[in-house]
């Protein structure tokens, strides 16, 4: 067991966790943050991407007692107020999700696309969503929506 | 995933005394957690080496790059000096997996994972590099052993990768399109002393291709290496791509990489 003191969407939080746990395990089990999904676990699909001081990871394959001392954000803690981060009211407004099990990891993603580019292209949002699989959408309104959101951030 | 005791050592004297036969060195873990979880690896320990401050950054100095074993895809791929010095670096690291894998897999653990289908390692094959242990220094040429085997001992620890700056370089890659990885990768690189032509995804492992390397040597135009037959024995056969189709793509991408360059 090991003891980890992180920063999970602004609260502090101590735990004692298993040398094994991922930050995707506990995020999920421990802290009951289900919002960021476990698709294939071994860090392909994007599922699970959330930010550990301010960059964009997958959170499946990242070992929790390796992240002490980090700030983690999840899709929970993008709303501010009761009011949807503008990327998610994009999402929403484009129709960028259809059943919505790799939104969260899409949103995470795309938030840290457009800290790094304030207004990509198609082309750049594509490449940037390369390990963030979707089996719903083709993908069309997932850049259709980045890009509304661009414009509004 | 199995249970292991997780470390996380302060130096390398640490993590060095932690490591043995049943223990892995743990950078960004993109192939070792995954490969964990797949059930096809198991470890007792795990030794963290991410905290250890002397084994990242990247340094510039007259005819070489040295990049420390636990500096980030991304950090290469966006350095203003790696991007100056050796452009075709800086974009092979733009190249791996996906930003996400590009913020946590290092270069460290790239070369010492020796996937086959890796990109680094024929970067260190075509840039002359010299892989830096905490023990001794070792030429690409002899670091490098086979399909995921390289001539590291449990105990060593790499701690910097010292690249040459070529006078020409350039890395073209066919990537598979779900993973990233290459399905074939041919590094040029023309040095003062003599040219490489690194491949990586052809064979079991990757290789210096001494007959392209010497019919560039003449010639350095992609039109020198037309008469070169390149066999397909001895190259990997699978799903994505025949050996025939990868004898066929090594030649169409070095000769891509000699027109980048």
């Amino acid at each position: 067991m090991k003891k980890i003191a992180i920063e999970v969407n602004g609260k502090k939080v101590s735990k004692e966790i298993q040398d094994h746990t991922t930050l995707s395990g506990l995020l999920r089990d421990i802290l009951n943050l289900t919002g960021t999904h476990i698709g294939c676990d071994t860090s392909q699909c994007g599922a699970c991407v959330v930010h550990v001081d301010g960059k964009s990871i997958k959170s499946c394959t990242a070992l929790a007692a390796d992240l002490d001392g980090s700030k983690v954000t999840t899709i929970e803690g993008l709303a501010s107020n009761g009011k949807l981060h503008p990327m998610q009211e994009a999402f929403k407004k484009m129709h960028g999700l259809q059943c919505g099990f790799c939104t969260p990891g899409m949103v995470m993603s795309a938030v840290d696309l457009l800290k790094n580019k304030k207004n990509p292209s198609d082309q750049e949002i594509r490449d940037w969503l390369e390990g963030n699989i979707c089996r719903c959408t083709g993908y069309h309104n997932i850049v259709a929506a980045v890009k509304e959101a661009a414009s509004k951030m | 995933m199995k249970t292991f005791n997780y470390h996380s050592a302060k130096d390398v004297k640490e993590a060095s005394k932690l490591a043995s036969s049943n223990s892995a060195f743990l950078a960004g873990g993109m192939t070792t957690i995954p490969s964990m979880k797949l059930g096809l690896a198991s470890y007792k320990d795990i030794i963290d080496i991410k905290r250890i401050k002397k084994l990242t950054g990247i340094k510039v100095s007259g005819k070489t790059v040295t990049i420390g074993a636990t500096t980030k895809h991304s950090e290469v791929a966006s350095s203003k000096d790696v991007k100056k010095a050796i452009p075709s670096l800086a974009a092979l690291a733009e190249g791996i997996g996906d930003p996400q894998v590009r913020n946590r897999g290092t270069i460290g653990g790239s070369i010492a994972n020796n996937d086959p289908a890796a990109d680094y390692p024929s970067a260190c094959i075509a840039l002359n590099a010299t892989i830096h242990t905490n023990n001794r220094s070792i030429d690409a040429e002899k670091f490098f052993r086979g399909m995921f085997e390289t001539c590291l001992k449990s105990t060593e620890v790499i701690e910097t990768i010292e690249f040459s700056i070529p006078e020409k370089s350039s890395y073209q890659k066919l990537p598979n399109p779900a993973s990233r990885y290459a399905i074939i990768g041919v590094y040029v690189a023309k040095h003062k002393t003599g040219i490489n032509v690194g491949v990586t995804g052809a064979k079991s492992c990757v290789y210096n291709d001494k007959d392209l390397a010497g019919a560039l040597t003449k010639n350095f135009s992609s039109s020198a290496i037309d008469s070169v037959k390149i066999s397909s024995s001895g190259m990997n056969s699978d799903i994505h791509a025949s050996s025939d189709y990868r004898a066929n793509m090594v030649k169409a991408f070095t000769k891509k990489a000699v027109d980048a360059c």
